[in-house]
């Protein structure tokens, strides 16, 4: 070995033994920390463990936080908390549950079914626990239970904080409710997180800020004595109450839609444009959801389900409609943009579009055709065959490329969970979906939102709002502000549609016309406006009309007869609201969707609905 | 320096026992800690599993196992684990990367690996072919070693330890890569890499933090304050912490733990059993036992003080430091001074998967104790 070689060797066992040293060190000190936790524990505080000790005394008791409350933008409380009085086992306190259970099932006359939940809750919490058997007991229960009460140990009657939904019906599908914790929920529930409560956001608000809301649990350490009953309390963690939150809805305004549907079923969206805040979000019919938070009883739940109007069907959210002539604005925009039209290029509509070699028909609403129609004209008057025409000339992939950028066919990321994206078809969506190849046709009346396309309500009130805002984009919110700040409205949007003022001028101007000329589809709503209104109505086929069959509504059943749909924003100069209406089989969009708007945009802008 | 110049591996103070025990490659006073302290582990099951002679009579077959891999691997001479480190490590990843493939197919965690015969976890291998593998690449390092050989260690490092905590596995995970990395300390690494890897390290926690799902922060949050957690984790710790308080100075007396024998005190029997040790014989008991522990990490620090070569230094000197970690992993958290995670208190606590593996750790231990040819006073 070479002296260097040797005094490598040396060098390396030194740094080796500094290296053990230092780590001998370390653990001398990890062993002392032990040994002084261990002094601390079983010299200072052995007297008062061995009290807790003795003979075991200390039992966990979780505390369940309050659940936040939601008010609407005006402080309206939405979904509150109040005591309800429940009937609750401690199952480990009871001597013979089954014998308990039948003997209370009779006492007050309680269902097998919810004798089968009670066996399923218990199932999911620890024996100490307090399990509820029976919810909103009444004046009479509680009395008939009180004076058996000494016969049932370790049955009591507790004051619980139950949600409950003042407005009911009218925020079912926007505010969502709360329920049961289900056994699909503790999957993906932290269990310790959720001890001590029982109910979880299902829907709608309720579920998309169910975190916010629920708040974290507290507990109590209970000194008990031999037959477990608490005899004190060692120490308390208080639990977190859930955050408030205020939504953006304005309840007066999701009245007043509500009731300006009047007899049809539908869904009215309203919005801030600059602000993607939602201001109403109806679906109409809709549902009680109170009975949902302490357990809607069987059959009644099959009644909802079964009822052919669909009430808890959220139309806004879920329901995909032909958006019919509503996109004609924003193809118009694809045209000046992307396809060179100029708008001054007249188009002759002389009622009906053929495609080259074929003798179908592609009729216009209006019999006798518009005659030559500039892009401003043909968004007022409705034409038909010149955006037949526009379409075919982009071709579909470039319209549904343009279209895409409105959102049409995505979803809008709105905080109510269970969105659907809707449609606007493309070659290679087809091609994904069918065997068969993209027909001109298909092209054609894409052109005047029937075919394929498929838009949701809260789809079509987000393009309307990007519209108001000349190409800002923003994502529809329900959340204003969460107490202390937490998870309040994010900035929503982002990306800006840098199209020409000019193009954006004349789309705007010929929907005004819409409203505002004599012309204009929806002139009937125009009568006392102290503002203008931009807007654009349409009438979505359910069913095609055979070639050479003449669609008369009086002839159709209700079923068959079309929706009518209006979109609109105002005032058009300085938009503060944008509104998507949907009247299902309302027939034409001008007569019975577009005062549904008018009385929105009214009671928003003026405080009162006309 | 004293030279032995008659037979190799000799040296004249030698008695007639230890020349005995030599040939059979058995280290006297490594072997007399662990056979004390299992018989006392034998004797503190019996009360924290209730009195019950059946899990006594598993738990003693399991030891009498282990025991007999540590003797067996005690006769292989180092050089053969030097050889056979990478190769051990190739394996140990395939089989985790199967064990992930497996468990892709039945759609959950699996750790388990099962051959029929027997089942056995695949990260059980990695705690020591980790080790065994950055000392068989460091060992050839110059000292201190260059920042390109630390990275090499630290991908050697991070594959199994991603691939266990894939699994998921994060606690087994950890101690892997605690494993690998006492190597990349003792090696030499420099203070100023040292500082820099650590420092990255926390830099990059608010990053991992915010890709974390709420509930997994809850998790950490949880991980970091048990007794936010009172029903969950957080139960153990309190009554736990009843146990040993209640214990005293002298403890309660053998069997006579009202913590233990009454149930109030969950996983006792295996995470927890240091709260039985304290309740039952209080201080003194917990004292003692600690000083077992530390004859055994004590005889095994001169252990590798003495070894030899670059190799046997780092793998013995890294084996001995991830045994204290894990002593003091599990007594920290029952004493709640480090937060919950599932380490088993080392050969006292109920179950066998990790027993075979801590034994053929001493195993390695001994056998590069009784290889020795110089001997150096």
């Amino acid at each position: 070995m070479s002296i260097r070689a040797v005094r490598r060797l040396q060098n390396d066992v030194r740094v080796f033994q500094a290296r053990i040293v230092f780590s001998v060190v370390l653990l001398l000190l990890a062993v002392a920390a032990l040994v002084v936790r261990l002094v601390y524990l079983q010299v200072v505080g052995h007297e008062h463990y061995a009290t807790l000790s003795q003979d075991n005394r200390v039992k966990i008791a979780p505390l369940p936080p309050t659940r936040g409350i939601v008010y609407d933008r005006n402080g309206e409380v939405l979904a509150d908390n109040v005591p309800s009085y429940s009937l609750e086992l401690v199952p480990e306190r009871v001597d013979d549950l089954d014998a308990t259970l039948a003997e209370l099932q009779s006492l007050l006359g309680l269902s097998d079914e919810e004798v089968r939940r009670f066996r399923k809750l218990k199932g999911q919490h620890k024996s100490f626990e307090s399990i509820p058997l029976k919810m909103r007991l009444d004046e009479e229960q509680i009395a008939r239970f009180a004076v058996k009460q000494p016969f049932f140990p370790g049955v009591q009657i507790a004051v619980r904080m139950i949600r409950t939904y003042p407005y009911g019906e009218l925020t079912a599908h926007a505010v969502g409710y709360v329920s049961r914790i289900s056994e699909a929920d503790l999957k993906t529930l932290d269990p310790s997180l959720y001890s001590g409560t029982y109910h979880i956001g299902k829907s709608g608000i309720e579920k998309t800020y169910e975190t916010l809301l629920h708040g974290r649990t507290g507990h109590q350490e209970l000194e008990t004595n031999v037959q477990g009953r608490s005899i004190g309390v060692l120490n308390t963690v208080p639990p977190v109450p859930g955050a408030d939150l205020r939504l953006s809805l304005d309840i007066g305004l999701q009245r007043a839609a509500i009731d300006a549907l009047g007899e049809y079923n539908g869904a009215v969206v309203a919005m801030e444009p600059a602000t993607g805040r939602v201001l109403a979000f109806v679906s109409k019919p809709s549902f009680d959801p109170n009975p949902f938070v302490y357990g809607i009883p069987k059959e009644d739940y099959g009644r909802l389900q079964a009822s052919p109007d669909r009430p808890l069907y959220n139309r806004a959210l879920r329901g995909v409609y032909p958006p019919g002539s509503t996109v004609k604005p924003f193809e118009g925009l694809a045209g000046l943009e992307v396809g060179d039209l100029p708008a001054d290029r007249r188009v002759s509509c002389p009622g009906y579009f053929q495609l080259p070699n074929s003798s179908h028909q592609y009729r216009d609403w209006r019999k006798g055709g518009h005659g030559a129609v500039d892009l401003k004209s043909a968004i007022t008057q409705s034409c038909d065959v010149y955006f037949y025409k526009l379409a075919l000339s982009l071709g579909i992939d470039k319209l549904s490329e343009f279209m895409g950028r409105f959102g049409f066919g995505k979803r809008t990321g709105i905080d109510i969970p269970g969105e659907l994206p809707g449609v606007y078809p493309s070659k290679g969506w087809k091609k994904k979906h069918s065997k068969d190849p993209w027909f001109p046709g298909e092209t054609v009346i894409t052109g005047i939102g029937q075919g394929y396309v498929g838009v949701t309500p809260v789809q079509l009130a987000r393009a309307t709002a990007i519209l108001a805002n000349r190409g800002r984009v923003v994502i529809p919110r329900l959340l204003d502000a969460a107490q202390g700040g937490a998870g309040a409205a994010a900035e929503s949007g982002g990306d800006t549609l840098a199209f020409a003022p000019e193009h954006w001028d004349t789309v705007i101007q010929a929907m005004i016309d819409v409203v505002h000329s004599a012309r204009g589809t929806a002139k009937s709503i125009a009568a006392g406006l102290s503002y203008h209104v931009a807007g654009k109505t349409g009438t979505a086929q359910v069913f095609s009309v055979g070639q050479g069959q003449k669609y008369r509504e009086s002839e159709v059943s209700k079923e068959m007869r079309d929706h009518a749909l209006f979109i609109a924003f105002a005032p058009a100069e300085q938009p503060r609201i944008a509104v998507a209406v949907l009247a299902e089989h309302g027939g034409h969009g001008g007569s019975v969707a577009a005062p549904v708007a008018r009385a929105v945009m009214e009671r928003y802008l003026n405080g009162s609905a006309r | 320096m004293r030279y032995d110049s008659g037979l190799a591996g000799f040296s004249a103070g030698e008695t007639r026992l230890e020349r005995i025990m030599k040939r059979i490659h058995i280290d006297i006073s490594l072997f007399a800690g662990l056979i004390t302290l299992s018989g006392v582990a034998l004797v503190i099951l019996y009360s924290a599993s209730a009195q019950s002679f059946d899990v006594l009579l598993r738990q003693g077959i399991r030891l009498l196992l282990a025991m007999s891999v540590m003797l067996a691997i005690a006769q292989i001479h180092p050089r053969h684990f030097r050889f056979y480190s990478p190769m051990l490590y190739g394996v140990g990843v395939l089989l985790l990367a199967a064990v992930l493939v497996m468990g892709e197919i039945g759609k959950g965690a699996q750790r388990w690996l099962d051959l029929g015969v027997v089942r056995f976890q695949p990260s059980e291998i990695l705690k020591l072919a980790v080790p065994m593998t950055v000392a068989w690449y460091l060992s050839e390092c110059p000292v201190p070693p260059a920042f390109r050989h630390i990275a090499v260690a630290g991908v050697f490092i991070a594959i199994p330890a991603g691939l266990i905590a894939k699994q998921p596995d994060l606690g087994t995970a950890l101690l892997v890569g605690a494993a690998g990395a006492m190597v990349v300390f003792l090696a030499g690494i420099r203070w100023l890499y040292l500082l820099v890897i650590g420092g990255a390290g926390a830099g990059l926690l608010p990053v991992v933090w915010h890709f974390l799902h709420d509930y997994q922060r809850d998790r950490v949050l949880m991980f970091l304050n048990p007794e936010a957690d009172a029903l969950g984790r957080g139960y153990h710790i309190i009554q736990s912490k009843i146990a040993i308080g209640s214990g005293g100075f002298y403890g309660k007396g053998w069997l006579q733990g009202s913590q233990a024998q009454l149930e109030f005190l969950p996983e006792k029997s295996t995470d927890f059993i240091f709260a039985v040790v304290a309740e039952e014989f209080g201080l003194i008991g917990c004292l003692g036992l600690l000083a077992i522990y530390l004859f055994i990490i004590g005889r095994c620090v001169h252990i590798s003080i003495q070894a030899q070569d670059a190799y046997t230094r780092l793998l013995s000197g890294a084996l001995t430091l991830t045994f204290f970690v894990y002593v003091f992993v599990n007594t920290g958290m029952v004493v709640g001074i480090l937060p919950v995670v599932g380490v088993p208190l080392p050969l006292v606590s109920y179950g066998g998967t990790s027993m075979v593996t801590l034994l053929a750790g001493f195993g390695i231990l001994m056998s590069i104790q009784t290889h020795r040819k110089l001997l150096p006073g």
